[in-house]
């Protein structure tokens, strides 16, 4: 589904992702670990066409296309969801009102009818009970005044409308408690089909004790150092980042 | 040195060629305005109040100085077509600064006197001759023209206790297809004791020509009287226009202005609320959505001269092309006006690297026990926010709408006239479509 080869990136003249590698196939999870500062949340904007950073190596392939050449519109029509670390507060614009013109303008490229007003509503009410939101949320101004929790759930909803092949949760158990992160998690996880497939950017391995990885991947200085299964993100957490440094410093 | 003696002889030259003689009405106030215009001149590049706002210059450019005075007889072209067909029936039309019998279209409306100035001159004449002596105490000298030089004028005086739903439409339209255009119009409006009284004004024009507008309007809401005044301007023309709008709102009467501009050459509207009562309640709500080379500034004046009274202002604008917006909001608080509450807003977004905004808050307090604050922000659009709707699947064309709908929707969404509020957002999305 998606390979990334030899991915390099910068931003102005700091140069932070320095040759990824990585392949992810339809039903898996991926879970993307490691300290601050290593290039996890760009890896994820790089892959959603944030257009701060600059490839300057490397490719992408999604599905048999060149992803670096498309539009972060045309990404996300194509399959691409990031749920952002820090979702973005837009006064004047209605989550409803938002995912109903999102919804459709990914159904028109796809040659998709658009959605009615009746056919839409369904959806979102069927939505709405896989993250536990509060319906009356949505038609507020989008992610004004919503708490942290509120706001990655209004991400996981949005995930659940537009049922994309390759979600991407940038770093989406920051600020959430316990409570929140075991709903976010379960959304997730129901949302998981043997089509589809989840990149999970996480620093804790917290969140992978609720939504399980089938590989861990260790980013440090922006090239992936480790690769491993499941238990490679608890030994991680024993351990801590300064295992992984050291290793490589004795290397 | 020889521009400005240039523009000097131009303010001369202009000032030289009105005649307030040609007038029969009003004889001794046009004749003040005139003596005062003299002594002030028309603004020059230094000047304080229009120092982003080189109209002289424009005009000079555009007009020969005796060009200013005279009038224009439209060139009978049909301009029933420059107008809304849901007005009729209740409109007044002014042509070229002259009203037209044949596209207004008044039914009767009861308790509601609407007629020429110089009628009202006999009909009312103290308040008449009251109000434009009052007018002379302008320092702006675009006022005092439009005082020594109008050619025609409406009276509307609205009887105690009558509430009248339908807008008042008030049409200025332009004939500029044969040559350019210079016109001074004045407006009247008593709002007696406890009643309802809501105006909309548009502008329109058809011609290639140059137009200059002057437009001096003086309302006075009275007692527990309430008053709601929509401007849309949206010219499509050269219209070079300066508004001098004159709010006077006594004991608890309620004002809402809002002034859109969306389309022109130069538009300069300088509001003025007083606040000459207790327990006042005024709003005034600007949008401006610019493009191209338009100029557009909004000098707003809030003088609260009696305690207990709240204002409240937002004024917000897009700035794309080589548009300019200027925001000047002046909040005075008088010594006696205790308890005020006072606000203002000022937000602008600004979509290329050749549009311009000067926006300045001016707060006078004299008073110890009051609330008041403002605050002016100008920044280009959100990439963030754009970035999130795009990675959602929304074009960036859409994205970009959306969030400056979003950003002009906070001005409509004040509109309580539900049709006035569907009219006005059908006219502020198909500009943002279009033009942005």
């Amino acid at each position: 589904m998606l390979k990334v080869n030899n991915l390099h990136a910068r931003v102005e003249e700091k140069s932070i992702l320095n040759g990824i590698n990585l392949e992810v196939k339809p039903g898996e999870v991926h879970a993307i670990m490691g300290p601050n500062g290593s290039g996890k949340s760009t890896l994820a904007s790089v892959l959603a066409g944030r257009e701060d950073f600059e490839v300057t190596e490397g490719s992408v392939e999604f599905l048999g296309k060149d992803l670096l050449a498309m539009s972060p519109e045309d990404r996300a029509r194509e399959g691409i969801f990031m749920a952002f670390q820090y979702p973005v507060e837009i006064p004047g614009v209605s989550t409803v009102n938002f995912m109903k013109t999102a919804l459709n303008k990914i159904r028109e490229y796809r040659g998709q009818d658009t959605l009615d007003a009746v056919s839409f509503l369904t959806k979102m009410k069927e939505k709405i009970k896989l993250v536990e939101i509060d319906q009356s949320l949505l038609s507020r101004s989008l992610n004004e005044g919503f708490s942290g929790g509120e706001k990655k759930r209004n991400e996981i909803f949005q995930m659940a409308m537009l049922e994309p092949k390759l979600a991407i949760l940038d770093e989406t158990d920051s600020g959430l408690d316990i409570d929140a992160l075991r709903i976010v998690a379960n959304g997730v996880n129901k949302l998981r089909t043997k089509d589809n497939a989840t990149i999970v950017v996480t620093h804790y391995q917290r969140l992978l004790e609720y939504i399980v990885p089938d590989y861990v991947h260790v980013l440090y200085k922006g090239k992936i150092v480790k690769s491993g299964s499941k238990d490679l993100a608890i030994e991680l957490e024993e351990k801590g980042y300064d295992w992984i440094k050291n290793e490589l410093e004795t290397v | 040195m020889s521009v400005a003696v240039e523009k000097n002889n131009f303010t001369k030259d202009l000032i030289q060629s009105i005649d307030p003689a040609q007038f029969k009405t009003a004889a001794d106030q046009r004749k003040l305005a005139l003596e005062k215009l003299i002594a002030i001149g028309l603004p020059e590049s230094k000047s304080e109040e229009y120092k982003f706002t080189p109209i002289t210059r424009l005009l000079s450019k555009q007009f020969e100085p005796n060009e200013i005075g005279r009038a224009y007889p439209s060139a009978a072209n049909n301009l029933a077509e420059l107008m809304d067909e849901a007005d009729r029936g209740h409109c007044v039309v002014f042509v070229n600064g002259a009203y037209d019998s044949k596209l207004s279209q008044l039914d009767n409306i009861a308790q509601v006197t609407i007629e020429s100035l110089t009628d009202a001159l006999e009909s009312h004449s103290a308040l008449v001759i009251d109000q434009l002596s009052r007018a002379n105490e302008s320092v702006d000298p675009f006022a005092l023209l439009n005082n020594a030089q109008w050619q025609e004028g409406l009276f509307i005086n609205v009887s105690r206790n009558s509430k009248v739903e339908r807008p008042l439409v008030i049409y200025h339209l332009f004939d500029a297809s044969n040559s350019k255009v210079a016109a001074h119009t004045r407006l009247f409006i008593n709002i007696e004791t406890s009643a309802e009284f809501s105006v909309s004004e548009k502008t329109n024009s058809i011609g290639s020509h140059s137009i200059f507008h002057t437009f001096n309007e003086d309302i006075i809401v009275n007692e527990n009287a309430s008053f709601k005044y929509t401007k849309i301007q949206n010219d499509p023309g050269r219209l070079i226009q300066v508004n001098n709008t004159t709010v006077q709102q006594h004991k608890s009467s309620r004002a809402d202005t809002y002034t859109f501009t969306l389309n022109g050459k130069l538009i300069r509207n300088n509001l003025n609320i007083l606040i000459d009562g207790e327990g006042c309640e005024s709003h005034f709500n600007g949008l401006y959505l610019l493009d191209g080379d338009t100029l557009a500034d909004n000098h707003t004046t809030v003088d609260h001269k009696k305690p207990n009274s709240f204002s409240n202002e937002l004024y917000k604008g897009l700035m794309d092309g080589k548009s300019k917006g200027i925001f000047n909001g002046k909040i005075y608080v008088r010594p006696h006006a205790q308890k005020t509450n006072a606000f203002q807003s000022n937000r602008n977004i600004l979509l290329s690297d050749t549009a311009t905004i000067n926006t300045k808050p001016q707060l006078e307090i004299w008073a110890d026990d009051v609330k008041c604050s403002h605050g002016c922000t100008s920044g280009q659009l959100d990439t963030e926010a754009l970035f999130y709707l795009q990675s959602r699947g929304i074009p960036k064309a859409t994205a970009k709408a959306m969030l400056l709908y979003a950003f002009a929707g906070e001005v409509l969404e004040t509109i309580q006239d539900e049709e006035l509020k569907v009219y006005l957002d059908n006219l502020v999305s198909a500009k943002l479509h279009k033009s942005f």
